[in-house]
């Protein structure tokens, strides 16, 4: 699985990941603020959030439609269209890219759900890797109490119960996380990711985070000219071409 | 004719689903696979009169029909916006989910499973739009292998008349308009069903599926899937 700069993209993907309530959205939404303000091409993308899948997986959600499989290949739907549609074409043309979750909340999800490892991989192998993944790690006690005690109705998918792990939606909630937990510390390793240690607070995180972009993605390469790169055809006319070769199609 | 021997019981074609066992899979599904103006749909109703008849629970399934997600499926491919991986997998949701709803309990009750269409037909379609073979296996790996495929062969030139006689026009889809082969939608059509006819008859290799003339008349080619059909019932 190659990042993104190793194909060529001239933009750069940072992915977050970790358990729910383990505050990697407010982490990235902060890093968001701060990248737009540097005047840096930025664009934000979350999970499950593709308009033209959205209304089938909440109905599946909904009605408990889903199995395992069907879980999985939703998801799968969902984050090929975002990455069909958006990021490929944004990464080509330079942006800073930063993902809510990514290909590994699938990894961990849906091998927790049954799903075989191998088949969910496969599944998404079209996408390449972030080039920078930063996974939030917190205890679990500190994460379930951050979900439990904010929105205390737990979805039926969110809670696991269609696992039956347990009748108590909280008890499932438990279990379930601690094994999706146990699933991303197992892939920590091989797919490099950053560990936070999101039991600090908010503040002295984002720090951290700013510095680690910074030192790792050098940002004046991603600042929003003005104008507007011209289209290939126009630069090279105007002698601006080669300036940022677009990768090819090996990611299409 | 077809690989899989129902006295060695059944097999997924990869990992399958999570806690099914193919041994409780012990009814029969049988596939019928072709291009719009194969004869198909004719063939399936057929089939089921003369299954019913017999005395043989009947259940059918096809493509873009679950609950789940036909409905969105439907309206994404109007507004023709979907990339090829999104509508692979949109596809493969949608297959999943009568594989799981429908397909899987059917076996389990004893029943003849009648698929119009299986997974070869969206293997093919995404083969034609470039996607990776080896990547279409694994995602397919969900799926049990079919007592029995019939793929209903027509040479374009036919598929043409017997779709203008029908409907007076051809399909977007049928005729791989999205693939920009050509301006022209007849053009596109013949261009379009000779790469599916190649796809189909490359996955023939991997997966063994019977191939029909079904340039033939119909009660011709209905006679031969009666035999062939009554002979793997007999087992």
């Amino acid at each position: 699985m190659k990042t993104f700069a190793e194909m060529n993209f001239p933009g750069r993907l940072i992915a977050v990941e970790g358990l729910d309530g383990s505050g990697k959205s407010t982490q990235i939404y902060l890093l968001k603020r701060w990248l737009e303000a540097e005047g840096i091409k930025v664009y934000f993308s979350e999970w499950n959030s593709s308009e033209i899948v959205k209304s089938a997986t909440s109905k599946g959600k909904k009605r408990e439609l889903l199995t395992p499989t069907t879980f999985s290949l939703i998801h799968a739907t969902d984050f090929a269209d975002r990455y069909e549609r958006h990021l490929v074409p944004l990464l080509r043309a330079g942006y800073v890219v930063l993902c809510d979750r990514y290909v590994f909340t699938a990894f961990a999800r849906d091998v927790t759900r049954g799903c075989p490892p191998e088949w969910v991989r496969g599944l998404y192998n079209f996408a390449a890797r972030p080039d920078m993944t930063m996974f939030f790690k917190a205890d679990l006690e500190v994460s379930l109490n951050r979900i439990l005690e904010g929105r205390p109705k737990l979805k039926f998918f969110e809670a696991g119960m269609d696992l039956r792990l347990s009748a108590d939606p909280y008890e499932s909630f438990r279990i379930f996380q601690g094994r999706i937990l146990e699933q991303y510390l197992a892939m920590s390793k091989e797919f490099n990711f950053v560990v936070m240690d999101a039991n600090q607070n908010v503040e002295s995180q984002q720090k951290i985070v700013r510095r680690l972009v910074a030192e790792r993605i050098d940002l004046k390469k991603f600042r929003r000219r003005s104008p507007l790169p011209l289209p290939p055809a126009l630069a090279i006319q105007n002698g601006q071409d080669e300036k940022e070769e677009p990768a090819g199609d090996k990611a299409a | 004719m077809k690989k899989f021997d129902s006295k060695n019981g059944r097999r997924f074609y990869g990992h399958g689903i999570p806690n099914v066992r193919p041994a409780q899979l012990t009814g029969k599904l049988i596939v019928v696979e072709g291009a719009d103006g194969s004869g198909r749909s004719t063939q399936l109703v057929r089939l089921v009169d003369w299954l019913e008849t017999e005395g043989h629970p009947t259940v059918q399934v096809g493509l873009k029909r679950s609950t789940l997600v036909s409905e969105e499926l439907e309206k994404a491919q109007n507004g023709n916006v979907l990339s090829r991986t999104t509508l692979a997998l949109f596809y493969a949701t949608d297959f999943a989910d009568q594989l799981e709803n429908i397909i899987i309990p059917s076996l389990k009750a004893g029943f003849i499973v009648l698929a119009d269409r299986y997974i070869y037909t969206l293997m093919a379609r995404d083969m034609v739009r470039g996607m990776d073979e080896k990547w279409l296996k694994n995602l397919y790996g969900i799926a049990p292998e079919p007592d029995a495929v019939f793929y209903l062969s027509v040479e374009p030139n036919e598929l043409v008349q017997r779709n203008l006689s029908k409907t007076a026009t051809l399909d977007y889809w049928e005729s791989g308009m999205d693939l920009g082969l050509s301006r022209d939608l007849f053009d596109s059509f013949l261009k379009y069903q000779t790469q599916m006819g190649d796809a189909f008859r490359k996955l023939q290799k991997t997966y063994g599926f019977d191939i029909i003339d079904a340039n033939r008349s119909t009660d011709s080619v209905t006679k031969e899937l009666r035999k062939k059909i009554s002979a793997l019932l007999k087992g």
